[in-house]
């Protein structure tokens, strides 16, 4: 069984009379201690699928179950404890006026678990962060770190699953990298099932095994790993993806292309 | 001679906690080509674009041995030439369109202001002129966006009225600042190609600033690398896959691959030699 299904999920937004449809009938699973990208364009409905999992967008059409179990609206505690979000603005996500301490033990606070101190600490150590930074606010650290603060947040409650919206698109190519490995070793040691928004496919392969691929709120191709990396793709759209991608633009033209050009 | 020539470039902040130096000696040259500078935040990429306008403000210090542009000395040149330059002959696009665009202007009177303006043309012909840069960006239709306001534009819409509105002077060299880093891989691809016909129609001089190596290096003639505020290499574009220096291979290596394993991406290495 999957960890997270989603069924023909819809999400339309609607203001002054006009309706949006930001996604439209899509369905997808991840299973336990799998990574699974999603892919797309701005407005291609991607983060919005994230939100909807979470309650921060309205679920029009179609159910998203964790472990079997439908979401409950609100979503309540016990969901927090098992799903956590990492948002993409590391330099909006965290409260200006809260210390780093303050905003790794509300969740501890909320959730009445005891040993703030000793958990806070570890979770600076466990995100690579040194333990100087404990009373510091957000506007004292640089994006990489609040970044680092962000993900330790999301961990306090030792969830199953993470959502992770385009984490590191705000953040340098190097620090980037950092934080990749960050991710990458958290979910190897605690087991984790991420489910992962980015427009970057080098980003979304490096991370994942499975790569859905967004366009119009529409699921237009699933991709496995291995035919992302052998531009197995179908359609046109994924197609036009896999070649504007940064990553491609260093390669010499494939063999096949210089004899289509010839 | 060329076209724009800096020599030993310094931009130096005074602060309550000691001195910044910002840019530590830098010098290069542009002819009518592309150059792309890039490095990390805080390499004083940007700080190296912006001097060349002399757009830093106090507390910052912009010093050289020279800075010219088409033989007009840019370090001594009094704040009415430099107004009289900026936009018109060395114009720059910034980052983030939701922060460069008057909020509450329409875009037509953004497009339109430095014509009527600076030139004293009349409305139709402004307008006129202002249509024909947005479709010039391949903006489908200029008339709706010409009465939009700036909020109403995708990211991908605004940064293309900004090179649109660069682009109205005619200018013989672009500064571009991260131009398509607020932007999706496939409008950054669009962007590019605009802004690369576009410099190669109108035989512009380009500064392209951005942290991504590899964009630049698919879409620059030249790259300066820089760190902290001191350029590291230069190098041809096509010569990249063999840079020397080992901070730019570090720069190349920390990005993932499509197909590439899975194992840690290396870290940067960051010697302190290197700012030497």
């Amino acid at each position: 069984m999957a960890l997270i299904e989603i069924e023909n999920l819809s999400v339309t937004f609607e203001a002054n009379g006009q309706s949006v449809q930001a996604v439209r009938d899509v369905s997808l699973q991840v299973k336990e201690r799998e990574s699974f990208g999603l892919v797309g364009e701005s407005g291609s409905g991607k983060s919005t699928i994230l939100r909807a999992i979470c309650g921060l967008a309205p679920i029009s059409a179609g159910s998203i179950r964790i472990a079997g179990e439908p979401v409950k609206t609100p979503r309540g505690k016990a969901f927090s404890r098992q799903v956590q979000m990492v948002f993409q603005d590391p330099y909006a996500s965290l409260h200006p006026r809260h210390t780093i301490d303050r905003t790794l033990s509300e969740p501890l606070a909320i959730h009445g678990i005891r040993n703030t101190d000793r958990r806070v600490v570890e979770a600076l150590r466990d995100v690579a962060l040194d333990p100087s930074f404990r009373f510091r606010f957000p506007h004292q650290l640089s994006g990489g770190q609040r970044q680092r603060v962000a993900i330790a947040r999301a961990l306090m409650l030792e969830p199953t699953i993470l959502l992770l919206d385009e984490p590191t698109s705000a953040l340098d190519a190097s620090v980037q990298a950092e934080t990749l490995n960050l991710l990458s070793r958290l979910r190897e040691e605690r087991g984790l099932t991420f489910l992962m928004v980015s427009h970057d496919l080098a980003v979304i392969d490096h991370m994942c095994d499975r790569v859905l691929v967004m366009q119009h709120g529409l699921a237009v191709e699933e991709l496995s790993r291995a035919d992302l990396a052998g531009a197995r793709m179908k359609t046109d759209y994924a197609r036009t993806l896999f070649d504007a991608s940064a990553d491609r633009m260093l390669d010499p033209p494939s063999p096949a292309a210089a004899v289509a050009t010839h | 001679m060329s076209l724009l020539e800096v020599e030993n470039l310094r931009v130096t902040f005074d602060t309550e906690a000691g001195r910044v130096e910002a840019v530590r000696g830098v010098s290069f040259r542009l002819d009518r080509e592309r150059l792309g500078i890039v490095g990390e935040s805080g390499s004083g990429k940007t700080m190296t674009g912006r001097s060349v306008l002399r757009l830093i403000r106090p507390p910052g210090r912009v010093d050289a041995d020279r800075m010219s542009f088409d033989g007009i000395d840019l370090l001594n040149a009094s704040e009415r030439r430099m107004r009289a330059l900026r936009g018109q002959r060395i114009a720059m696009v910034m980052q983030d369109p939701k922060y460069s665009l008057n909020p509450v202007m329409k875009v037509g009177a953004q497009l339109t202001e430095g014509l009527r303006l600076r030139e004293r043309m009349g409305a139709a012909e402004a307008r006129r002129k202002a249509v024909e840069a947005l479709e010039a960006v391949q903006i489908r239709d200029p008339d709706r966006v010409m009465q939009a306001f700036p909020h109403e534009l995708s990211g991908g819409m605004g940064q293309r009225v900004m090179i649109a509105m660069m682009l109205i002077p005619d200018p013989d060299i672009l500064i571009a600042d991260e131009p398509t880093s607020a932007l999706d891989v496939t409008v950054q691809a669009e962007v590019l190609k605009i802004l690369d016909r576009l410099v190669r129609d109108r035989g512009m001089g380009l500064i392209f600033i951005s942290h991504d190596l590899r964009l630049v290096g698919k879409f620059c003639d030249r790259i300066l690398v820089m760190y902290k505020g001191k350029v590291v290499e230069e190098l041809e574009a096509s010569t990249l896959m063999q840079a020397q220096h080992p901070y730019t291979q570090g720069l190349l290596n920390c990005l993932p691959r499509i197909g590439g394993d899975r194992s840690p991406l290396p870290g940067l290495d960051r010697a302190a030699e290197w700012a030497d």
